[in-house]
């Protein structure tokens, strides 16, 4: 057993084509009985997707204004992949993946590495002035198969990780200054937003196109720009988004800070086959 | 040649790990043939093939089941970037549906792209599924086309 302990991701993922990489990302579905009916990744969620708009009438530009906030908040983030602001537009008119995502709808090929040092609170002032507290942490799994799931627009393996990281924080819902969610395509951020119990199912999309999800609206998602924005290197994301939560506790997000003292991240396997949540504290 | 085969088929089917060869030959029948399982305790039914009855568990009791073959979309995408066996197929029709029997599957629509629609009836064919590389053995397979 240690004290303290270095988490680390990391991915390359640009040395090899489209091709390639979309083959590889597609072994986090299921190989057997989805691989083989020709899924692709952006296929997958493009499937929530089309399931979710017919159901809550989720409208293309609430679904791109996902983007668009994403860019905004990269512009501010110098780690960031994509530093350009972009516009409805820009997310409606861009090439068809799979329908109705379209290639602004996606997060990008990224190489990128991120840590963090773990060690207990009373050590951790021996190393820094201002540790940040994991004040909960929550874990859950669902199928693998995105067609075995009881809801197809429910990760209900982020349910339950959400509701198991709030239980051991103790703390509400509006107790959360800001979320770094799983935006790994712009619907994942709507159905995260909502599973995780920032509001009803149905209500992301209108929260979203309000600004209710920006840096200084109700609760602000993906400050650092999101996997959109920020990039995607899938083994990398999860740390970074803790590093973005430590960042921001810090006081240290220049120019894209939320004056909070609890921070969460939402860290997605798959379509939702395992999901990882932490509540963060600076006190 | 024939270890060269099986690497070659193990990296086709499972992306180079998860699969063995011989669990997807094993499988072939319940592919060609629609057939999965039904659980007599519960009385639902599944497909994929399970082994165990996912909802009873160890008190559940599975018998091999075939499904008529006739369904509806639940929801769909059209694929416009793929690879492997699937890139010369787009755009192509991506679809889960849900069997008469309410067991849910992924598979390749065939259809006209404009077509698809939430709810539309669909029914089982007997298709090819892919093929390893250019000379390779031709694997076959459950799609559906519109009823």
């Amino acid at each position: 057993m240690s004290d303290i302990v270095v988490a680390a991701g990391v991915e390359k993922m640009t040395d090899v084509g489209t091709e390639v990489t979309t083959d590889v990302l597609a072994a986090a579905a299921d190989r057997e009985w989805e691989g083989i009916a020709g899924i692709t990744f952006p296929g997958l969620y493009a499937m929530i997707a089309t399931d979710y708009m017919h159901r809550y009438g989720l409208t293309r530009e609430q679904l791109a204004q996902v983007a668009v906030k994403n860019h905004d908040n990269g512009v501010k983030n110098p780690n960031a992949q994509f530093r350009k602001a972009i516009t409805l537009d820009t997310v409606i008119n861009s090439t068809l993946v799979a329908d109705p995502l379209r290639l602004f709808d996606c997060s990008p090929v990224t190489d990128g590495a991120a840590a963090v040092i773990l060690a207990p609170l009373e050590r951790a002032r021996e190393f820094t002035d201002t540790p940040i507290k994991v004040l909960g942490s929550g874990q859950a799994s669902s199928t693998i198969a995105l067609h075995d799931r009881k809801d197809i627009s429910t990760l209900d393996a982020t349910v339950a990780a959400g509701n198991r990281a709030f239980k051991m924080a103790g703390i509400e819902r509006k107790d959360i200054g800001f979320v770094e969610v799983h935006d790994c395509f712009t619907i994942a951020e709507i159905c995260a937003i909502e599973d995780l119990g920032f509001c009803k199912k149905g209500e992301a999309g209108r929260l979203t196109e309000e600004g209710q999800t920006a840096i200084g609206g109700k609760i602000p998602v993906n400050p650092s720009g999101g996997l959109k924005a920020c990039g995607h290197p899938v083994g990398a994301t999860g740390i970074k988004q803790v590093y973005e939560t430590v960042k921001q506790l810090r006081g240290d997000a220049k120019g894209r800070q939320v004056d909070t003292d609890i921070g969460m991240t939402h860290n997605v396997g798959g379509t939702g086959a395992t999901v990882v949540c932490h509540i963060f504290g600076r006190k | 040649m024939l270890v060269a085969l099986e690497q070659r088929l193990y990296a086709t089917y499972s992306g180079g790990n998860k699969m063995s060869v011989a669990r997807f030959w094993r499988k072939q029948q319940n592919r060609y043939n629609l057939i999965g399982n039904q659980c007599t305790v519960c009385g639902k039914y599944f497909y994929p093939p399970r082994g165990f009855c996912p909802v009873c568990r160890r008190e559940g009791k599975i018998v091999e089941h075939q499904f008529k073959g006739t369904g509806k979309v639940v929801t769909f995408s059209i694929i416009r970037s793929s690879s492997g066996n699937f890139k010369l197929l787009t755009p192509y029709v991506l679809a889960i549906i849900e069997l008469d029997e309410g067991s849910r599957l992924t598979t390749h629509l065939v259809c006209d792209i404009d077509k698809v629609y939430i709810g539309m009836p669909v029914k089982r064919v007997f298709r090819k599924l892919g093929e390893e590389g250019s000379s390779g053995a031709i694997f076959y397979g459950t799609k559906f086309v519109p009823a």
